[in-house]
């Protein structure tokens, strides 16, 4: 039962990371219909500014760990949002309204080039960091000498979370910026007409993806202490696996994907085997999408003949 | 007396709250032509996507009887079989060609089926037997035979994405004729036809019909062509049935005129009777 | 009207450097890089930021002068009307002549083996692009997974050929038959899936291959992979320098080029003859319901098409050309691990589909000559080779969405055949 409790910690704390970058995908699949196959490297280089950035404050002699947070935090969700910005502007915005496969085969190019631009500029090698958030909670003591643990990290991560989530549901339903997005996810043109700026309003979809990338990116960076080039495609796949598990286009259903996503890895890592874990994910992507076409919470598409 | 060929027995169809069809019953007379008429939204095209399969009904029944006897139940076949079975062609109101093939590849899919038999499965079509060969070639001949009927046998090579409006409306036509249906379901063919197109329409209707034996369900606002060629009509509004009949008896219903001019019955009387 | 002022032209590449200052002030401005202990350590790169930014700045001056060079009139007017007749002649032209020299390969480059060996990793590409392009180009169905049939297809003319010893001549149709089913076992449940749905499931599926082939370490190797896989014969006679082998025999003087060469014309056999059952299944009623269902699935439903049917014979036809393929590479390569399947095999072959135009059988094979034969040219370049295809494939994408065939081929004709414009052709849901 402890350990059982232990493990939902644990995969709760991952699924948030996951439901952050899945929004992104979402969010992006919403407004342009397109699966954008970059998102997972701009969650690394969300991670590596992070990490840079980190860095640079410690040199400084930065030793208040509330400060340094925040500051990483911003700097990375400033700089990443630039690069989803960018990566929208040279290579779909040129796109939009081509042919479908056109964007998603630029996107694999952009993905890339973002995780070997990494890799060039940064080195091909792991970079770890010293903990910056340590300490935590006993939540029960076993008889067996198990106990039920919550780390401060753990914690850290899942408020953030959080947080961020819900300002951002405000920010979709309750801004005009927000409005404007669901505008363009009813119908782009009748947007426009309605003196909608769509190429601003898809741009700020992008970027609002990129900045919570940059958050998970970061979380990555303080949970496992590390950041390298590659991580982005295989966190990338999974967040995108998420977001269909959830029902592409839906947020609560990103992040409810998320979650269960880290649950199924982290659940089938403790009780079966580490080296499957991934496969128990894909696998249960594909039986849910058998049973349930659309996702958990996906609107099923009635084909109007 | 040849019987009918479509029964369609109490349908409802409902889409959420939306109620689209309600308790729908009519009949459809073998080698006649049979309209579906109403105001916009009234459920025609959900009438007929319950009967080709790609809505499965709330509730209700249609029977489909062929000439041999055997007997079909749509609501419950899967939608391919609806085609290739129980032999139900139909028409989209908007236009659903294969726009990147041409005319002529337009109407080779649709003798599918038949051609798959022919190519043994494909096995024999790719060593390239005789059989099928011949069997291609008849083939041709079929989607030549409906191409001049439509009169698109000079763009018989042209893209189907690059024809006139009209013309892509004769075209779905043609391609539904080459399945060699019992019945042929036509959602507003007419739509969109500038006063000599849809005259030559009726003409290919009728011809259709005393030619080929295949009955016609149809729908259509166009009541020039709705008068002139189908011997029963079938009114509905907000999805149920309000009026059936020959044309004339439709066209001198107050309840019909009502349900087109939006007014209650008794304004429509009235209207009617100063009018006249 | 054209906006040619020179300060807007500066307005605009001074936007871009700062962009492109703030992008890499962190990435590239500095350096981390685990120190002694195991502790990261940064220094600064001032300079090549610099470089870069100043990059950054030239280069948008010169696109915007060209965007404004070449501007409204578009690309077309680039293209001379006698150049557009020149390139439609060697259009025509250009399969025979590509096949005549591929046949000729091996005697014009027979000392080369470098040349050699890249000709027949083009081909085996050239192989698996036609394989996909029956799924993504005919049928319109996303496959993000078709390396886990290039997987299955290798790895089953490996495991059969070290355990049981079966020749490759037997286990090549094998090894086509066994991708061509797993292609249906994961078609079946997942082919109603539209979309984007369908791309993500084959994604996880080419995954799941490739973890399962890490990991079953008993069975595939694990990540050790596979080695000693035998090499094929000349039908039956080993090309080797023993006494029966195929230079003694056929009283030659043994040389490891016998081999190269013949795994030269084995993979462009194989891959003619895809070519040729694409080709003639384009013609069959089979091929037709495949591009009607990336025109219109609706409307195939009403004629009666069973579309899950056809769906799966698409999926288990290109799985098994890609089980053809991949039982080809085990035999050249004599060792395979997963890491030969990864997504961005998958991506690769999907990039030379979409390249080659959908659906061109030509147009693809172009494509992979231009890709692999690109890709080597950067060799050099090391690190710089994937940020080199990367951008190259972001470029392609923008230059020509269609790909470089533009136009579709009608598989029947009444008295010309006239091609048909790629603005017309969808591209399917599926
Ligand atoms: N797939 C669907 N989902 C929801 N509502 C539908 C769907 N198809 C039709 N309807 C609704 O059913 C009603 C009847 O539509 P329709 O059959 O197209 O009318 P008609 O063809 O007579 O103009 C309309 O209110 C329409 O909005
Ligand atoms: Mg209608």
């Amino acid at each position: 039962m402890d350990y059982f409790a232990q493990q939902l910690i644990n995969g709760l704390v991952l699924g948030s990371i996951y439901g952050l970058i899945a929004i992104g995908y979402t969010m992006v699949y919403g407004i342009v219909g397109m699966i954008n196959f970059a998102h997972g490297d701009i969650f690394m280089i969300g991670g590596f500014i992070a990490m840079i950035s980190f860095l640079v404050l410690i040199s400084f002699g930065l030793t208040a760990v509330p400060v340094i947070l925040l500051v990483m935090l911003l700097v990375s969700m400033a700089i990443t949002a630039l690069y989803g910005w960018t990566v929208e502007r040279i290579a779909y915005r040129p796109l939009r309204h081509s042919f479908r496969l056109a964007p998603m085969l630029s996107a694999i190019g952009m993905s890339f080039i973002l995780s070997n631009f990494a890799q060039v500029a940064q080195g091909a090698r792991v970079k770890p960091i010293p903990p910056i958030i340590t300490g935590g909670h006993t939540l029960h003591e076993g008889a067996t000498g198990f106990n039920v643990q919550l780390s401060n990290i753990q914690i850290v991560v899942v408020v953030t979370t959080m947080v961020l989530l819900a300002l951002f549901t405000w920010l979709v339903s309750r801004t005009r910026l927000g409005r404007d997005m669901r505008a363009c996810e009813q119908d782009q043109t009748m947007a426009a007409l309605l003196g909608v700026d769509v190429d601003r309003t898809i741009s700020f979809t992008f970027v609002i993806g990129a900045a919570l990338a940059a958050v998970a990116g970061m979380m990555y960076l303080l949970y496992y202490g590390l950041v390298d080039f590659f991580m982005g495609f295989v966190a990338g796949i999974k967040a995108f696996t998420a977001a269909v598990l959830g029902g592409i286009g839906s947020l609560p259903g990103a992040m409810l994907g998320g979650l269960a996503i880290g649950l199924i890895e982290t659940f089938w890592s403790a009780y079966f085997s580490v080296e499957y874990k991934d496969v128990a994910a894909f696998s249960i992507l594909i039986v849910v999408l058998i049973f349930l076409p659309t996702g958990l919470l996906g609107r099923p598409e009635v084909e109007k003949v | 007396m040849s019987g009918q060929i479509l029964a369609v027995d109490r349908l409802s169809m409902r889409f959420g709250g939306i109620v689209a069809v309600n308790e729908l019953s009519f009949e459809a007379e073998r080698r006649k032509i049979t309209a579906l008429i109403g105001p916009n939204g009234a459920g025609k095209t959900t009438v007929f996507n319950c009967i080709t399969g790609f809505y499965k009904p709330t509730s209700g029944a249609i029977h489909l009887t062929h000439e041999d006897g055997s007997a079909f139940a749509l609501e419950r076949l899967n939608d391919f079989r609806i085609s290739k079975q129980a032999k139900v062609a139909r028409t989209f109101q908007n236009i659903r060609l294969f726009p990147g093939m041409t005319a002529l590849e337009n109407l080779m899919v649709a003798q599918h089926n038949a051609l798959m038999r022919a190519s043994g499965l494909t096995f024999l079509g790719l060593i390239g037997a005789s059989s099928w060969r011949q069997a291609e070639q008849r083939a041709i001949d079929l989607a030549t035979v409906w191409l001049k009927r439509v009169g698109l046998i000079d763009r018989a090579d042209d893209a189907a994405g690059n024809l006139p409006y009209g013309d892509q409306r004769r075209l779905e036509i043609a391609r539904a004729m080459c399945t060699e249906p019992a019945l042929l379901c036509l959602d507003e063919p007419a739509a969109g036809l500038n006063a000599r197109e849809s005259g030559a329409l009726s003409e290919l209707l009728l011809s259709i019909r005393s030619e080929h034996g295949t009955s016609i369900l149809l729908i259509e606002h166009d009541m020039s062509v709705v008068m002139e060629i189908s011997d029963h009509v079938v009114v509905m509004d907000y999805g149920v049935k309000i009026a059936e009949g020959t044309p004339q008896q439709v066209r001198d219903d107050p309840k019909v005129i009502a349900a087109y001019l939006g007014a209650d019955e008794q304004e429509a009387r009235a209207m009617m009777e100063t009018g006249s | 009207m054209l906006d040619t002022k020179p300060a807007f032209i500066l307005k605009k590449a001074s936007l871009s450097a700062l962009v492109a200052l703030v992008l890499f002030s962190l990435m590239i401005g500095l350096r981390t890089e685990a120190g002694p202990e195991g502790k990261l350590i940064y220094w600064t790169r001032f300079g090549d930021l610099a470089t870069i930014v100043a990059i950054v700045f030239g280069g948008s001056i010169v696109i915007e002068l060209l965007r404004q060079w070449i501007g409204p009139v578009g690309a077309a007017a680039l293209v001379p009307a006698w150049l557009q007749k020149l390139m439609d002649f060697v259009g025509r032209w250009l399969g025979p002549a590509l096949l005549g020299f591929a046949i000729l390969v091996p005697v014009i480059f027979y000392d080369q083996r470098y040349i050699l060996d890249l000709a027949i990793l083009v081909l085996t590409y050239v192989m698996l692009g036609w394989g996909l392009n029956v799924v993504v180009g005919l049928a319109g169905l996303l496959d993000l997974g078709y390396v886990a049939f290039y997987a299955v297809g290798a790895y089953s003319y490996a495991l059969l050929a070290t355990t049981f010893g079966l020749s490759f001549w037997i286990c090549l149709p094998l090894a086509g038959i066994l991708a061509a089913f797993w292609g249906v076992l994961l078609g079946f449940p997942v082919l109603r899936l539209r979309g984007d749905y369908l791309a993500i499931v084959t994604l996880a599926f080419g995954e799941i291959i490739r973890l399962v082939l890490i990991n079953w370490q008993d069975f595939t190797g694990g990540p050790n992979g596979i080695s000693g896989i035998p090499r094929p014969s000349f039908f039956g006679i080993p090309l080797t320098a023993d006494e029966d082998g195929f230079a003694a025999r056929f009283g030659l003087e043994f040389s490891p080029t016998h081999r190269v060469v013949f795994l030269f014309y084995v993979i462009l056999a194989m891959a003619l003859l895809t070519n040729w059952v694409t080709i003639r299944l384009r013609r069959l009623p089979i091929g037709r319901a495949w591009e009607a269902l990336r025109e219109d699935e609706v409307a195939c439903r009403a004629l009666g098409i069973n579309i899950t049917a056809t769906k799966l014979t698409a999926f288990a036809t290109g799985a098994m050309f890609g089980g053809f393929a991949g039982a080809f590479f085990a035999t050249r390569q004599g060792f395979i691990s997963p890491e030969s399947f990864t997504f961005q095999e998958s991506a690769l072959v999907l990039a030379i589909v979409v390249l080659g135009g959908m659906g061109s059988q030509l147009g693809v094979a172009l494509a992979a000559v231009a890709m692999i034969g690109g890709f080597e040219l950067f060799r050099g370049l090391d690190q710089y080779r994937m940020l080199v295809f990367g951008f190259a494939m972001v470029l392609l994408m923008i230059w020509r969405p269609r790909g470089l065939v533009g136009h579709r081929a009608p598989t029947v004709f009444l008295k010309q055949s006239r091609a048909i414009s790629s603005d017309l052709v969808k591209e399917g849901h599926g």
